[in-house]
Parts: structure tokens; C-alpha cells; sequence
């Protein structure tokens, strides 16, 4: 072996080595986040938490359960704009539409996805907050469910698309007219790989702070009603953290651990869901 | 598996029907000062306590956030310690038709607060100091200007780390008068404001995340009120009032601070009462108002309203020392009583 | 992720509608009901822009192209200019890149190249959950971990051995553009690896062959041929990444400094654009320090829409190239 043949083989077992480094650093960080999280938010976590209200400023104790509440609120409004447009959007693009009207609402769709999630919350103040004089759960859920829209809208389509065109032509060919080819054939081919895409978007959209803070707003007591502010999980976080207070970090510490395994939980349920495969309909 | 779903979906429909219906209370909403926040925060849960019925939330965005959204009508209150301006005034009678009152609750008190390494003294800091030190020109701990006072501290040579808001702040209103009275240079190059273009430091978001961020960093030194610094237990310095002396900031020296104020209290209770006459005042006190609009097409808020109000001035002052804030003048609470009638 | 290749749309069926005249309404009242659907997609959208624009009319009238390189932000005297921020959201997200890259990319060529199958997905699967993290809970994290390392340690050994750079010099704060940028980091990783990896595992393995057979050792054949091959996707991932950096709020908001500075040091103090508007929005008195804020929405937005479509660019690109499909 030459010495510039020995060379290059170091070379390139040093490299790869590296690359395992690379690999081993970044899953670290992951298992290390993940580690402290359920360290320091399992030791907070207590029965008061998920129940009380919290309590005034500099008062131990006091929990988040109307942040619990608000925050799967929001969830509900952010899913029924998210979702049915989304959809039905993509039911649309799929079926319906020529390629240029295609083109122009995927476009749309990936431009909305790429706003940043503040852009968001002041499209959302101007739009909800001002008009109605109100910060409400409405405000808020309006915000998330813009964010849900390209999610669910770009999978949903491919999903849709991914049905074999077999299964289409079949369903014509014994008579069923368009709308009910949709309906009881290529959604329910689908509907896996939509129900992931729904699930995706929920879990994504159910972290993000950033547009509650002008929307949602916040609430030291239960929110009645859909018009008013609400406390929510991810902005209790943030203003918990950047507290003075031990107590209310020790707080911040369970919310995250809460918000975080919701979202992961969320995340590989729908991950499980897809890797049973999509297509064929059960009977 | 469909019907499961369904029903967990009912389910859950159902359970979030009835959490919403069960809480259905009269809902106040108000946002603005974090410097009285933890009475306020105090005040409303005992209030809630009391009248079960009405459910006032505050949200502590900074007093500029208070102006600014009571003015546009998304809270029903606002609350700030800079007293609003007459610009601000005009432009909230502009939009709504008719004008806004302020309603001062306690007296609070803006205190430098540190945290130097080895040092846990209370340190006298002079308005020739204070103002240098915020406008960056004295830089390090162990600068004659502040060492000359503090004898017997042993103060580092570390560079001094600034900390100011970064919100609207009603705290940095306070601060920046007083500043602005006491140092030419100080009017000249920063001004009052609730928001100014500091010359140096890092910004904190509220009372909380001033309070936190010297917490956190060494060798810094910051602003906030008296209750922040004290509930968790970080120093505070005294400061040299007008008539030479060093003052702690507590409840008989705020109160000192109002009393030359409160005989000649203005009908709108606007006032400022940093770097007061009084051998026992505290420099940089201040009350803090609760902004009502005069109108209220709600008349069943209005009530609510008011009938705090009149709890709060009576009842609530009550909480106020625990709190180190400063009950209000016998005087003032009693223009203030007059006043509730302009509430329609 | 959704798919960003055009596939053409089933169609309908010819033939099918003529014989069925009985349930075209049907059909025609589904069309519409979905059309308007996907058609407010589109609207909302042009109306977020329209808002956006309207919104900022004063600033925009005032300083003109000026409030790109202005300095101030002075809402007393009324002067704002974007600088400030721009650098700071620009520095953060460099930051971000110069970390993440190599190590994103170091990672995903260990994923697709070296690591067994199942090791590969088991791992690629926990980084997938790594992107998934909200952000806030990043900045809670960067607040209670990064930032007294940093502060402790980190930043004090930079300025020992580095510290007569300007990059690395003023005092330790433990929070700023360092910081942020760090967080960043660990937020963006994930984009970078799983784009990266899908795209090097689309490579065709005659290319890899090839090289084999022509005598070049393991390594030469993936970072001489098999990566440059990759190389719009991965550039591609890279823009994507850069997009969220940038429009990241809460992380970076937690661990900035929150103070308007522009300075050569990453141990400086800095603010972002998204940051400053998280701070300052509900308050901002006066309509021209509103509008302002606005503009800088506006900016954001910009910065965003061009990285994304550059981004999205790249990846058609290489996907035309034949290098199989490529993924977003």
C-alpha cells in the first residue's frame, strides 16, 4: 500500500467517524431535552396542577388547569377552520381542479405556511382582536387555524392522490356519480394518511405561543365562553419562565413536560397510524 | 373503531360544554402595570372570593400596553403608573367619544436593585450615580462615585451590568422623572417616557423579567419595584432624597413621599411625586392608577366596576402593607370617593 | 411535510357526466363548495399581505426605503429603523447555520451511508420527534440550561483563549447572540438531517458504485460523488432551515437580551425582528410606532417568502436532475 493510499483510508475513516459524531451529538441533544424535561417537570407535577387555578403573584402553589382547558379550547376553534378548509381544499385539488387553479392554491398554501408564526398573530389582532373589540379564545383559535390550513391541505392531497386511479374507476364504472366516489371510496382510501395529517397539524400548532400572546391574551381565572381571553399552556410557559419566581418556574417546568408529551404522544400515534399503510378500504 | 371515536368526541364535547357553562361569571377584563401586579393579582382573587359573580382578570403587559389597549377597546380597564399624557388623553376621547379617569390604588416605590458578587448590604446610591450609571458613563462597581458612599463595602472592579425594560413600562416612567429632575444630562439625552432609547443595558420583559434577569446575571444592576426586589430577596439600595439623607424604600418613607402631594391633589389625580420635599421621603415613589373610561355601555360591568372600586378603597387597602405598597392618603381616597360618581 | 413536486390532479373521467345528467348537481355543488373552500386559502392569504402592507402605510411613507438602514428605534422621538433588528435576526440565524450545518450534515451522511437500516430509521424517527418540540419549551430550556453554561462557562472560556477577537469580546452576559444562535441551532438540526438524508438516500447506487469501482475509499465516494450529486436538496434543506431560524420568536426572545444593539461580539445582546414585535406589539401606543412594528412583520415576511421559494427551487431542481424523488 502506498502512503498516499494509507493516507486517503485514514482520511476516510476519520471522516466517517466524524459523521458518527455529528449522528450521536444531535441525538444526544434530543434524549438529553427530553431527559430533563421529565426530570425536572415529573418532580413538579401533582395533582394541583391539572386542577387549581393559580394563585396570585408571589403565592406558592395554584396550578393550570384553566391553561389546560384554554389551550385544548383553542385546539377545538384552530380544528374547525383548520380542518374542514384544509380538507376540503385539498378534496378540491385533488378532484376537481385544473392544474393552473392547482398551482395558484399550492402556492398560497406553501406562501401561508412559510409566515412566520408572529406575522400570524398580528394578521389574527387586526382581523378578530380589533373588529370585536375582544382578545377571545376566538382570536387565538383563528390564529392556530390559519397555521393548521397548508398542513393539512398539502397532505391531505397527497393522500388523496395517492389513491390508485383503479379504485376511481371502478367506482364510476358501476355509476356512482363524482361526489360519491369521494365520499364512501377515495376519502375512506385515504382517510389514514388524512387523519395523520390532521393529527401533524394539531400537534404543531398546539405548541406555538407566539400568536396567542396578542390573541388569546390570557386569564388568571377560568375563560366562560368563546369571546373572552384565556390562559393557554404555552404562554403560561413563557411567562412563567421568565419569572422571578421559583415557584412559578417550578410550574413552568410541569406545563413544558405536559405540552411536550401531548405533542410527542400525538406525533408517534400518527406516525404508527401511517406505518399501517394507506389504500385498500376495510370492508 | 368509528364508533369509539364518536363518542370520545361527544364526550369531550360534552365535558368542555360544561366546563365553559359552569364558569359562566361576569367576565372583567383589564391589562397594564406589572408594578402593582402583585397587589392587583391579590386584590382580585380576594375580590372573587368575596362577590363570586364577577371575575376580573388583569394581565400584566406593561403600563403602555394598558394605555394602549384600554384606549382601543379590547379591555375593559386599564392600569398604569405613568399617569397618560394629554395627548393620550385626547386620542382615547377621540375614539370613544368621551374620556378616561384615573383612579390611583397604592403607592409603590422604584428601588435599585443589584446583584454583585459578596456584596448583600443595602448600598446608598446618590441621583449623580444613579443617573451615571444609566447613561453608561460609570462603568465598574468600584467607581469613586459609588465606592465613596459605601464605605466599608467592598465593591469588585466588574464591569456593571445594566438592566432596564423592554416593554412599556410604567416602572421606567417613574424611574426616567425622577432621572430627568435629577440629572440635566438625563433630560436632555434620554427624557421620561415609558419606553425611552436607553444609552446602555439589557432589556427585561416587565417587572418579572428585570427581576429575573438580575437574578441571573452578576454584577447587575436594575430597576423594579419594592415588592420584586423584596419577596425574592435580592439587595436594594437606598437613595439620597432631596434633603440629603439616604432612604430606604419602605412604607413610611412612600408614605412621606405622598403627603406633600396629597393636600394638593388634582382633580384628575395625575401628580408626580418623585424627588419630593421631606426629610423621610423616599425619591423615587409613585402612585399607580387604575385607567376607567367614563362610559360604560355595559351597564353591569359599570357596576362591577364600581362597586371594586369602592372595595378597594376601603377594604383593599387593608392588603397593601403585606404587600410593601403604601396605603393611600386619607385625602386622596376621599376626592377619590367624590370622583366614582363620574363613572355613567 | 407535504410534497412540493406538481402532480398532475385526477381528473375526471370522460365520459362519465353525459350518462348521469340526473347527479351533476350533485358534482356541480361539490366542485363549488370545495372550490370555495381552496379559493379562501388564496384569499386569506392575499389578505394577510394586504394587511400587512396597508398596516405599516405610515412608516413606509415617512422613512421609506430608509427603515432598512436606520439604526434608531425611538418611539419617544418617533425615529424607528429595522437595522437593529435585521442584524440581529440575521447574526442569530448565521449563528444557527454555522453549527448546524456541518453537524447536520456530518449527521445525515452517517444516516444514510454508514448506518445499518434499522438504525438509521430508529434514529431518523427520534430526530423527527426533535422537530416537533414547540419552541417555547426550546426557550425554556435555553433559559434554565444554556444560558448559565454560557454565562459559567462557555462564554469565559471563549473570552480566554478568543477574546482579543471583536467577535468574542465585552462581558459574559450568558445571554445574546451566542446564546440564541446555540438554540437556534438545536431547533433548525432537525430540518437539515431528515431533508439531507432523504435526498442522499435518493441517489441512485450506481453513482456510489461507480466511484467504489473506480478505487476511491468509502469516504471519497460520498463527499466527492454521492453528496455533490445531493447537493440541491441539501442546499435546499439548508434554505429551509435558514427560514425558520429567522422567523423563530419565543426561543429566541428568552435568551436575546431584548436590547437593540448592533455589535460585532456574540457575546453582545442583540433583538430580532420577531422578537421585538413579541415584546412590544400590545403596547405600542401611537400609530406610527404600531405601524412600524408592522413593517417589520412586513420585512419578516419578505425574508422568508424568498428563502422559502428559494428553497423550494433547489429542491425541484434537483429532483428534474434524476436523482429520483425528492422529498421537502
Amino acid at each position: 500500500m502506498t502512503a498516499r493510499l494509507r493516507w486517503r483510508k485514514f482520511v476516510s475513516g476519520f471522516m466517517l467517524t466524524m459523521t458518527g459524531i455529528c449522528a450521536l451529538v444531535a441525538v444526544s441533544v434530543l434524549f438529553f431535552i427530553l431527559g430533563y424535561l421529565v426530570y425536572h417537570g415529573g418532580r413538579s407535577i401533582n395533582w394541583s396542577f391539572f386542577t387549581k387555578l393559580p394563585k396570585p403573584v408571589g403565592e406558592t402553589g395554584g396550578g393550570m388547569a384553566n391553561a389546560i382547558v384554554g389551550s385544548a379550547k383553542l385546539l377545538v376553534v384552530a380544528s374547525m377552520l383548520g380542518v374542514p378548509v384544509g380538507f376540503l381544499g385539498a378534496v378540491y385539488l385533488a378532484e376537481f381542479s385544473g392544474s393552473n387553479v392547482a398551482f395558484v392554491v399550492r402556492y398560497a398554501a406553501d406562501l401561508l405556511n412559510g409566515v412566520p408564526s408572529i406575522v400570524i398573530g398580528i394578521f389574527a389582532y387586526s382581523l378578530v382582536v380589533l373588529p370585536f373589540k375582544h382578545f377571545s379564545t376566538l382570536a387565538g383559535g383563528f390564529a392556530l387555524g390559519l397555521m393548521m390550513i397548508p398542513i393539512t391541505l398539502r397532505s391531505t392531497e397527497e393522500f388523496l392522490l395517492a389513491v390508485p386511479r383503479a379504485l376511481r374507476e371502478a367506482a364510476m364504472a358501476l355509476g356512482a356519480s363524482k361526489w360519491k366516489t369521494i365520499a364512501t371510496v377515495i376519502v375512506p382510501a385515504a382517510y389514514r394518511g388524512i387523519l395523520t395529517a390532521v393529527l401533524l397539524a394539531f400537534a404543531r400548532v398546539a405548541g406555538e405561543t407566539a400568536p396567542l400572546l396578542f390573541t388569546a391574551f390570557g386569564n388568571r381565572f377560568w375563560s366562560p365562553g368563546w369571546n373572552q381571553p384565556t390562559a393557554s399552556l404555552p404562554v403560561m410557559i413563557f411567562t412563567y419562565a421568565v419569572a422571578p419566581y421559583e415557584d412559578w418556574h417550578r410550574q413552568a417546568w410541569a406545563a413544558g413536560l405536559v405540552l411536550l408529551g401531548l405533542i410527542l404522544v400525538i406525533n408517534i400515534v400518527a406516525r404508527a397510524i401511517l406505518a399501517r399503510g394507506i389504500a385498500v378500504p376495510r370492508a | 373503531m368509528k364508533r369509539i371515536t364518536t363518542t370520545l368526541l361527544v364526550a369531550l364535547a360534552l365535558a368542555l360544554t360544561v366546563v365553559v357553562l359552569a364558569h359562566a361569571a361576569l367576565s372583567i377584563n383589564g391589562a397594564g402595570a406589572t408594578f402593582p401586579y402583585p397587589m392587583y393579582s391579590k386584590w382580585f382573587d380576594e375580590y372573587q372570593k368575596k362577590d363570586s359573580s364577577v371575575q376580573i382578570n388583569y394581565q400584566s403587559i406593561g403600563s403602555g400596553g394598558g394605555i394602549k389597549q384600554v384606549t382601543e377597546g379590547t379591555v375593559d380597564f386599564g392600569a398604569s403608573d405613568g399617569p397618560m399624557n394629554d395627548e393620550q388623553l385626547k386620542a382615547f376621547q377621540e375614539k370613544h367619544g368621551f374620556g378616561i379617569l384615573h383612579f390611583p390604588t397604592v403607592l409603590g416605590a422604584d428601588v435599585p436593585t443589584y446583584n454583585i458578587p459578596g456584596v448583600s448590604a443595602a448600598l446608598n446610591f446618590t441621583p449623580e450615580a444613579l443617573a451615571g450609571i444609566f447613561l453608561g458613563k460609570i462603568t465598574k462597581w468600584n467607581d469613586p462615585a459609588i465606592t465613596s458612599m459605601n464605605k466599608g463595602v467592598n465593591l469588585p472592579g466588574n464591569d456593571i451590568v445594566v438592566v432596564h425594560r423592554s416593554d412599556g413600562s410604567g416602572t421606567t416612567y417613574i424611574w426616567t422623572d425622577y432621572l430627568s429632575k435629577v440629572s440635566q444630562e438625563w433630560k436632555n439625552k434620554v427624557g421620561t417616557g415609558t419606553s425611552v432609547n436607553w444609552p446602555v443595558g439589557l432589556g427585561g420583559k416587565g417587572n418579572e423579567g428585570v427581576t429575573g434577569q438580575i437574578k441571573n446575571a452578576p454584577n447587575s444592576i436594575g430597576y423594579v419595584e419594592l415588592i420584586y426586589a423584596a419577596s425574592n430577596n435580592i439587595p436594594y439600595g437606598n437613595v439620597k432624597n432631596s434633603s440629603g439623607a439616604f432612604i430606604k424604600a419602605d412604607l413610611n418613607s412612600v408614605s412621606a413621599a405622598a403627603a406633600a402631594a396629597a393636600q394638593t391633589m388634582p382633580d384628575d389625580f395625575r401628580v408626580s411625586i418623585t424627588n419630593p420635599p421631606g426629610k423621610t421621603a423616599y425619591p423615587i415613589a409613585s402612585f399607580t392608577w387604575l385607567l376607567i373610561p367614563e362610559k360604560f355601555s355595559d351597564g353591569a360591568k359599570r357596576d362591577a366596576i364600581k362597586g371594586f372600586l369602592k372595595w378597594m378603597m376601603t377594604s383593599g387597602q387593608e392588603y397593601a402593607p403585606s404587600l410593601s405598597y403604601a396605603k393611600l392618603p386619607k385625602e386622596v381616597i376621599v376626592k377619590e370617593e367624590k370622583a366614582l360618581g363620574k363613572i355613567q | 411535510m407535504a410534497a412540493t413536486t406538481t402532480v398532475p390532479s385526477a381528473g375526471p373521467i370522460p365520459g362519465s357526466r353525459s350518462f348521469l345528467s340526473r347527479l351533476r348537481e350533485g358534482d356541480e355543488i361539490a366542485r363549488l363548495v370545495t372550490f370555495l373552500f381552496a379559493a379562501s386559502v388564496v384569499l386569506v392569504t392575499l389578505l394577510l399581505i394586504f394587511e400587512l402592507w396597508q398596516g405599516s402605510v405610515l412608516p413606509r411613507h415617512k422613512f421609506g426605503l430608509l427603515f432598512l438602514v436606520t439604526r434608531v428605534w425611538d418611539p419617544i422621538a418617533e425615529q424607528f429603523g429595522a437595522l437593529p433588528f435585521i442584524y440581529g435576526t440575521l447574526m442569530t440565524a448565521t449563528v444557527a447555520l454555522a453549527i448546524a450545518v456541518p453537524l447536520g450534515i456530518g449527521a445525515a451522511v452517517f444516516l444514510a451511508e454508514l448506518a445499518p437500516a434499522r438504525l438509521s430509521d430508529a434514529l431518523e424517527f427520534f430526530i423527527d420527534l426533535l422537530a416537533a418540540v414547540p419552541s417555547v419549551i426550546y426557550g425554556l430550556l435555553g433559559v434554565f440550561i444554556v444560558v448559565p453554561l454560557m454565562r459559567d462557562y462557555v462564554q469565559p472560556g471563549l473570552k480566554n483563549t478568543l477574546g482579543f477577537l471583536p467577535l468574542f469580546s465585552g462581558p459574559a452576559y450568558g445571554i445574546g447572540f451566542l446564546t440564541a444562535g446555540i438554540v437556534l441551532t438545536i431547533m433548525v438540526i432537525p430540518y437539515i438531517i431528515s431533508v439531507s438524508r432523504e435526498v442522499l438516500l435518493s441517489v441512485p447506487r450506481d453513482q456510489r458504485e461507480a466511484a467504489l469501482g473506480l478505487g476511491s475509499t468509502r469516504w471519497e465516494s460520498t463527499w466527492k460523488v454521492v453528496v455533490p450529486f445531493a447537493r440541491g436538496g441539501i442546499m435546499g434543506s439548508i434554505f429551509l432551515a435558514l427560514a425558520r431560524a429567522l422567523g423563530e420568536t419565543m426561543a429566541v426572545t428568552m435568551v436575546i437580551g431584548n436590547t437593540p444593539t448592533i455589535s460585532a461580539s456574540l457575546l453582545s445582546p442583540g433583538y430580532s425582528i420577531a422578537a421585538v414585535i413579541a415584546n412590544e406589539f400590545t403596547e405600542a401606543t401611537g400609530d406610527m410606532y404600531l405601524q412600524a412594528l408592522i413593517e417589520l412583520g412586513l420585512v419578516l415576511f419578505l425574508l422568508t417568502f424568498v428563502l422559502n421559494g428559494l428553497a423550494r427551487l433547489l429542491i425541484v431542481i434537483t429532483s428534474q436532475r434524476g436523482s429520483g424523488r425528492a422529498h421537502a
